[in-house]
């Protein structure tokens, strides 16, 4: 990710303008009497993937960072905008639509997933090896059984799995979850994916382990040249693993991404007032300078996705809102893969931001915005 | 052990219990002396909790801090008497329900007098609020059905109610009317810590409260708590995995390694002066977003198991600094600074032999 130059021939995946709008199925007296409850579960983002790359996906509960995570790696449908690999559009691919370069098999093989909780996602009835057989099986039918066992084994000794023999033969409750998780890893790594979606990979194990685990992602990403988009609702966990990559960080909140960049700019000089506000909910391991202070928002639960703010989604909570951003939406800006882009007003010293009025409820005399 | 002699009324102490709650830090409010948990297995015991002694003190927070599995849960429900069958509680758990009176002994109460300690003086909430609810009744039955089941005025208690409630920033009128599955997982967790202050207890023992919340919920209820232990003069013993999380809340911290106590201070001593292997490995391996990402390293080995408990230190296996005396004798308490104590037979080496520099002088 050096050359600056020749950042298109690097892009993977481009998501361009997807939303992700779910409708939930309604009785037939409900549909008659009641308009449909759209959950806006991602709205309008658009973002690239390149090679070697890491993006590491922020938010609360219910943000939609699933979801965009799934939509990213092609297993979640778009409402809306394209998803396309190496220049291949992804659902065209699906539909067999216009000129199909790349067949969506191999579009799937290329973008794999490991899930938050390694255990569901491994066959309990099914030793470690016969679970990794399978995809091997389904991809490669050609490869014989003696180099698809070597093929296994040589990826478990690589990801810390040894004597991999004995390993591959234990079922899965046989294992720890740490070690669940690396088979689950291995699985995805056998189909050599250009991007592999860690969803809350590390949240469930313990936290000594995390560390140790994060690290074995980035070791392989950089063994193995593959991209990562890793979800979580941790920043120090996301910081850690953008930070020791070189990726980025994006921050989500209902539906969008409202904060993009390099860790170090993303945490270390938040623009957005929702980044402040997670970056005041990630504890630091210092307890003289801090004292416990109220929580930078006004409201401490989330809105409902089904009926998001209008303006800046996070008006009704931003300690900072003013009249204007309830019905002026901020742009998130360009999306290249170096700048750092925040969607909101302040960020512009020419908006109308400023001449206008303060919410109700937001305090004018608010410290943090008096060196803004 | 005292819990195996026959029954008698919690105030009237023998002579051996005065003694020894003479011995007790004068401002303790629930204090444990020898606890121990065990499990009969077939061919070996299972120690899950082994000879702890801890004051909370009162008003104070107090975070234990441990790795699933270390413990941290059966210390809370030791506290209660609570541990399920067939475990077997050991040692002795004094509460002071006032600061200069004298114990109840907890562990030596019948089911009845039990049942009065439990909630109306110390009151307990578990992580998951959603098995907590009673999926059929809504949240103001729970309310009601504690009140009434305590014989408290249920008029008076719903008023209490609301005024919790909307101190945990809840909307009383909708929450009341709510069933747990309609509230989101915030939203339900402050309504069990309501619930559980609604008989006015002075002691609350919260178990991983907020493990299964974001990282934004987790600290605002841990900042609303801060408020609300002012409030209702409240004792908090705060159980976590996360070391992080509560180091801003706690007064003090307790380490909590293989079912042992192995560090006990002050917060900022716990975090920036600690004495014991363990504690600085674990500050070592918690990602922050303050320390550098070079600094942090995950701690080799895995924890024991309960029936495979090491002889001697129980970190000894993992210790870098482990000599032969670690291995085989279990390590004395050796007082860092007033208040500050760790279990290490080598506590002056620790600093320089495991450099933590995460804390406040961030070099």
């Amino acid at each position: 990710m050096s050359d600056t130059e020749s950042i298109d021939d690097d892009v993977v995946l481009s998501v361009e303008d997807v939303s992700v709008h779910f409708e939930p199925q309604q009785g037939f007296i409900d549909s008659l009497l009641s308009e449909p409850q759209t959950v806006r579960a991602v709205d309008g983002v658009s973002l690239d993937i390149a090679e070697n790359d890491v993006l590491a996906l922020v938010g609360e509960s219910g943000c939609g960072k699933t979801t965009l995570g799934k939509t990213i790696i092609g297993a979640q449908r778009p409402t809306d905008g394209s998803v396309t690999y190496r220049n291949q559009d992804i659902w065209d691919a699906k539909d067999d639509q216009g000129d199909v370069v790349i067949p969506f098999g191999e579009v799937r093989r290329a973008l794999q997933i490991i899930h938050q909780d390694p255990g569901a996602s491994l066959n309990p009835n099914k030793k470690v090896i016969t679970s990794l057989e399978a995809p091997l099986k389904r991809w490669e039918p050609e490869m014989n059984t003696e180099d698809r066992r070597a093929r296994i084994l040589a990826l478990l000794e690589r990801v810390g799995m040894v004597p991999p023999a004995d390993y591959a033969h234990r079922f899965p409750h046989q294992l720890s979850g740490g070690e669940q998780q690396r088979v689950a890893l291995v699985r995805a790594l056998l189909m050599n994916p250009d991007v592999i979606l860690a969803d809350e990979a590390v949240s469930a194990l313990d936290v000594s382990l995390r560390v140790e685990t994060m690290d074995l992602l980035l070791e392989l990403q950089k063994q193995f040249n593959t991209s990562f988009v890793f979800i979580s609702h941790n920043l120090s966990n996301a910081r850690y693993l953008a930070e020791e990559a070189g990726g980025r960080v994006a921050i989500m909140y209902l539906g969008e991404i409202v904060e993009i960049g390099a860790p170090e700019a993303v945490l270390n000089d938040p623009q957005h007032p929702y980044t402040k506000v997670l970056r005041w909910a990630t504890a630091d391991l210092d307890p003289s300078a801090e004292e416990m202070v109220d929580p930078p928002v006004r409201s401490i639960d989330v809105p409902d996705p089904v009926n998001p703010p209008a303006g800046c989604r996070f008006h009704t909570r931003c300690p900072e809102a003013r009249e204007v951003c309830t019905n002026d939406t901020p742009e998130l800006g360009a999306t290249d893969q170096k700048t750092r882009c925040a969607a909101c007003h302040r960020t512009d010293p020419d908006h109308e931001y400023w001449e206008s009025n303060l919410l109700k409820g937001v305090e004018t005399t608010n410290p943090s915005t008096a060196d803004d | 052990m005292t819990n195996q002699t026959t029954q008698r009324r919690p105030q009237q102490l023998e002579d051996s219990d005065v003694q020894q709650a003479r011995n007790d830090t004068p401002n303790a409010i629930v204090a444990v002396r020898n606890g121990s948990v065990t499990y009969d297995l077939e061919n070996r015991d299972a120690m899950v909790l082994d000879d702890v002694s801890i004051d909370l003190k009162r008003g104070e927070i107090l975070g234990v801090v441990g790795e699933s599995g270390s413990g941290k849960s059966m210390l809370a429900n030791a506290m209660m008497d609570a541990v399920e069958e067939p475990g077997i509680t050991t040692g002795s758990v004094r509460y002071y329900p006032e600061s200069d009176g004298n114990p109840v002994n907890v562990l030596e109460l019948s089911r009845g007098e039990l049942q009065s300690v439990r909630w109306e003086e110390i009151s307990m909430v578990f992580q998951g609020a959603l098995s907590s609810f009673n999926p059929t009744m809504d949240i103001r039955g729970h309310f009601e059905e504690t009140l009434t089941a305590h014989d408290y005025d249920v008029e008076a208690g719903m008023k209490r109610a609301r005024q919790l409630l909307s101190d945990l920033h809840l909307d009383p009128d909708r929450i009341l009317e709510s069933y747990a599955h309609e509230l989101s997982g915030g939203m339900s967790q402050r309504a069990l810590i309501a619930l559980s202050l609604i008989l006015e207890p002075t002691v609350l023992l919260m178990d991983e409260p907020t493990a299964a919340l974001d990282l934004l919920m987790q600290r605002s209820i841990l900042s609303l708590l801060d408020d609300i232990k002012e409030k209702y003069e409240l004792s908090i013993l705060f159980i976590t995995h996360d070391l992080p999380l509560v180091a801003g809340l706690a007064d003090r911290l307790a380490i909590l390694y293989a079912f042992e106590i192995a560090e006990v201070g002050p917060s900022e001593e716990i975090i920036g002066n600690s004495h014991h292997p363990y504690t600085r490995a674990l500050l070592k391996a918690v990602p922050t977003l303050e320390t550098p990402p070079a600094s942090m390293e995950p701690i080799e080995g895995t924890a024991p198991n309960p029936a495979h408990t090491p002889a001697g230190c129980h970190y000894a296996p993992r210790c870098p600094l482990a000599t032969d005396a670690c291995r085989t004798e279990t390590p004395p308490w050796d007082d860092v600074n007033p208040g500050h104590r760790t279990a290490c037979f080598h506590p002056e080496k620790v600093p320089e032999a495991i450099r933590f520099d995460g804390g406040e002088n961030g070099s």
